[in-house]
């Protein structure tokens, strides 16, 4: 290659009645870094005339012509005739494909609505979003209700595969997450009903709130972390490669074959994982109870002196309906996804979110429920 | 004579072991449009992703301006990337981003450009794509003519001296293609910008190309090289004649 002039300079002269800006060298992005404060200067008060001579530019890319049509453009904006002179034939004819107005910065870039638009306009979606919801328990019941009458058509291994996934590949958590709060709960329990000499009482504490209330709650959240989220992830990105829109087309109703199955698996098998929770939680509580001396027939006596069967099938439904409004939810943001990768993101984390205050919702709806029915 | 702005050599490329590609080596030259065409299945895609440095050969070289993109690391690896652009299929516009964020980008972490030059450059080059007034839109409200012209003028934020395009044309009508054609000559006539294009589109391709590259999956490199109107009309390979001159497979 020739060498070539690599710096870009720029001399300006007052002339009678306005300017003159003489460019020369290679008019690109480092070299207009470089000029364009100083070019914006000079042209900003032009007088009636500004005249460029380019006749030194030996180059001139995109970022030169941005310049060039930048200087065309504040010459107009202050009433001042243009001309450029000298600018090599392959490039001029570049400078000319463009009239100012392409060049010129929107009037108003993006308007920010008003207060009463916003308002109005969050208060329609939220209403469409409820809208939709209403319209997808409705098509979930009766897919749900169909899968029911006519089992056959279920997609049994993909109900299996989202069983392993949503079930069986969470159990390490679940476990360890159910040991660790069993274990912590014991030991900072045990403290102070140790004053009262009560120490044996933990056992009752731990058996009760984790059968009835942590057990299934705990092991909701993390179905809505691990797998509420990853539906969500999943259908968001098949609505936007537009597999949802080819399954419909097909004919397939999306619900039935997508929601149903995964919801299904994951109400088959979340109650699996809650009984798992219970069970390392109560051994974590055993092992605190042994390190403090209590012989491990003593802890598991009184833990089945103080928890019943209706407890734990209590805290299995509440797993069970869980897991429904987590898996429901997490698959309904998924559906309603449009657009690309960051309304996948914004699904996600709805998902999730969604899936926990439900959850936290139904909890008190089932506390208030199971007090008044006695249990 | 400078040397030629792309060069393959002996390419051997593949996946997981086996070729798709097997010993392809063609030039590209400086300022021209070299069209890379085959049918589907044919390792395209595959060469173009060899040629732009996202996959590994097998075995060979591609030599950027000269400099070679399968050995550079860091940071002339770099300053190879940065010489040429890009534009994939879908577009691969920055959902999140405007059009005007999603050009500024590259003039952003590359130059030191003020905010006022990036955003005039920024609209020139929208403006070359023919899309003045759509600065702020956000790609998933633009059509996928729009969504290809601003992926176009992304490329170019640099003003690169290769380009690179991933079948610009496809799911384009007629209108808008030819629109394309026309820019991409403007482009490599005016400016001197090399083209490589991985395309099936036969109008366009008689429209811009001043080289074919043509690829086949059952010979799994190069059968034919040249302009493509002489390969239509002297080709001695009969694959070749049949894809220029669009008649099906013969029943056997």
């Amino acid at each position: 290659m020739p060498v070539q002039n690599l710096s870009a300079t720029m001399t300006h002269a007052a002339i009678p009645g306005g300017v003159e800006l003489r460019l020369s060298g290679r008019l690109d992005a480092t070299g207009v870094a470089r000029l364009w404060t100083k070019a914006a200067q000079a042209a900003a008060g032009p007088g009636s005339v500004m005249r460029v001579d380019a006749s030194e530019v030996n180059f001139c890319d995109g970022s030169g012509l941005a310049l060039l049509l930048e200087l065309r453009r504040q010459a107009e904006l202050h009433g001042a005739s243009f001309t450029l002179t000298g600018l090599e034939r392959r490039f001029r004819i570049l400078f000319d494909q463009f009239s100012p107005a392409d060049v010129a910065p929107p009037p108003t870039p993006r308007q920010r609505p008003g207060l009463a638009e916003e308002v109005g306009r969050k208060t329609a979606v939220l209403l469409e979003d409820m809208a939709s919801i209403v319209a997808f328990v409705g098509e979930f019941c009766a897919a749900f209700a169909a899968a029911l009458a006519n089992p056959r058509r279920v997609r049994w291994r993909d109900a299996i595969h989202v069983a392993e996934t949503a079930g069986a590949n969470a159990l390490p958590i679940i476990v360890l997450i159910g040991f660790l709060m069993g274990l912590i709960m014991a030991f900072q329990s045990a403290m102070p009903l140790r004053r009262f000499g009560a120490e044996i009482f933990v056992a009752n504490l731990l058996g009760l709130s984790m059968l009835r209330e942590l057990g299934p709650l705990v092991t909701a959240i993390i179905l809505a972390g691990r797998s509420g989220s990853a539906f969500a992830a999943e259908l968001g990105t098949m609505n936007v490669n537009e597999e949802i829109s080819a399954l419909k087309t097909m004919g397939l109703d999306p619900v039935r074959f997508l929601v149903v199955t995964r919801v299904g698996a994951a109400m088959a098998v979340t109650p699996l994982l809650t009984l798992f929770f219970n069970l390392a939680g109560l051994i974590g509580g055993a092992l605190v109870m042994l390190s403090l001396g209590y012989p491990l027939a003593a802890f598991v006596n009184q833990v089945q002196m103080s928890v019943h069967l209706p407890d734990l099938m209590g805290g299995l439904f509440k797993s069970c309906a869980f897991s429904l409004l987590v898996c429901a939810i997490g698959c309904q943001r998924g559906l309603r996804t449009s657009g690309g990768a960051s309304s996948v993101g914004s699904a996600t984390t709805s998902a999730v979110v969604a899936g926990i205050i439900l959850v936290a919702v139904a909890d008190g709806v089932f506390a208030v429920t199971f007090y008044s029915l006695g249990w | 004579m400078e040397a030629p702005a792309v060069v393959v050599s002996n390419l051997y490329a593949g996946y997981g072991g086996e070729a798709v590609l097997r010993d392809v080596s063609f030039e590209a030259a400086r300022g021209e449009v070299t069209v890379i065409l085959g049918g589907s299945g044919c390792g395209k895609s595959t060469l173009l992703k060899h040629m732009i440095g996202l996959h590994q050969p097998l075995s060979g070289h591609v030599f950027i301006e000269g400099r070679d993109i399968t050995t550079a690391r860091g940071r002339e690896r770099k300053r190879i990337l940065r010489s040429f652009g890009v534009t994939y299929q879908s577009g691969a516009l920055f959902g999140s981003l405007t059009l005007m964020e999603n050009v500024c980008l590259p003039l952003e972490e590359f130059t030191r450009l003020p905010l006022a030059a990036r955003e005039a450059v920024a609209r020139v080059k929208l403006a070359q794509v023919g899309l003045s007034g759509a600065e702020h839109k956000l790609p998933s409200e633009l059509s996928g003519g729009m969504q290809k012209r601003a992926a176009i003028a992304r490329a170019m934020a640099l003003d690169p001296a290769i380009l690179f395009l991933d079948e610009p044309q496809a799911g384009l009508d007629p209108v808008t293609s030819a629109g394309l054609d026309e820019l991409i000559l403007s482009l490599s006539r005016n400016l001197g910008i090399t083209f490589v294009i991985v395309s099936h589109e036969l109008a366009s391709i008689f429209a811009i190309a001043d080289q074919a590259v043509m690829l086949d999956a059952q010979a799994k490199g190069v059968i034919a090289q040249g302009p493509p109107a002489l390969l239509r009309d002297t080709s001695a390979n009969p694959k070749v004649r049949q894809f220029f001159n669009r008649t099906p497979t013969p029943e056997p």
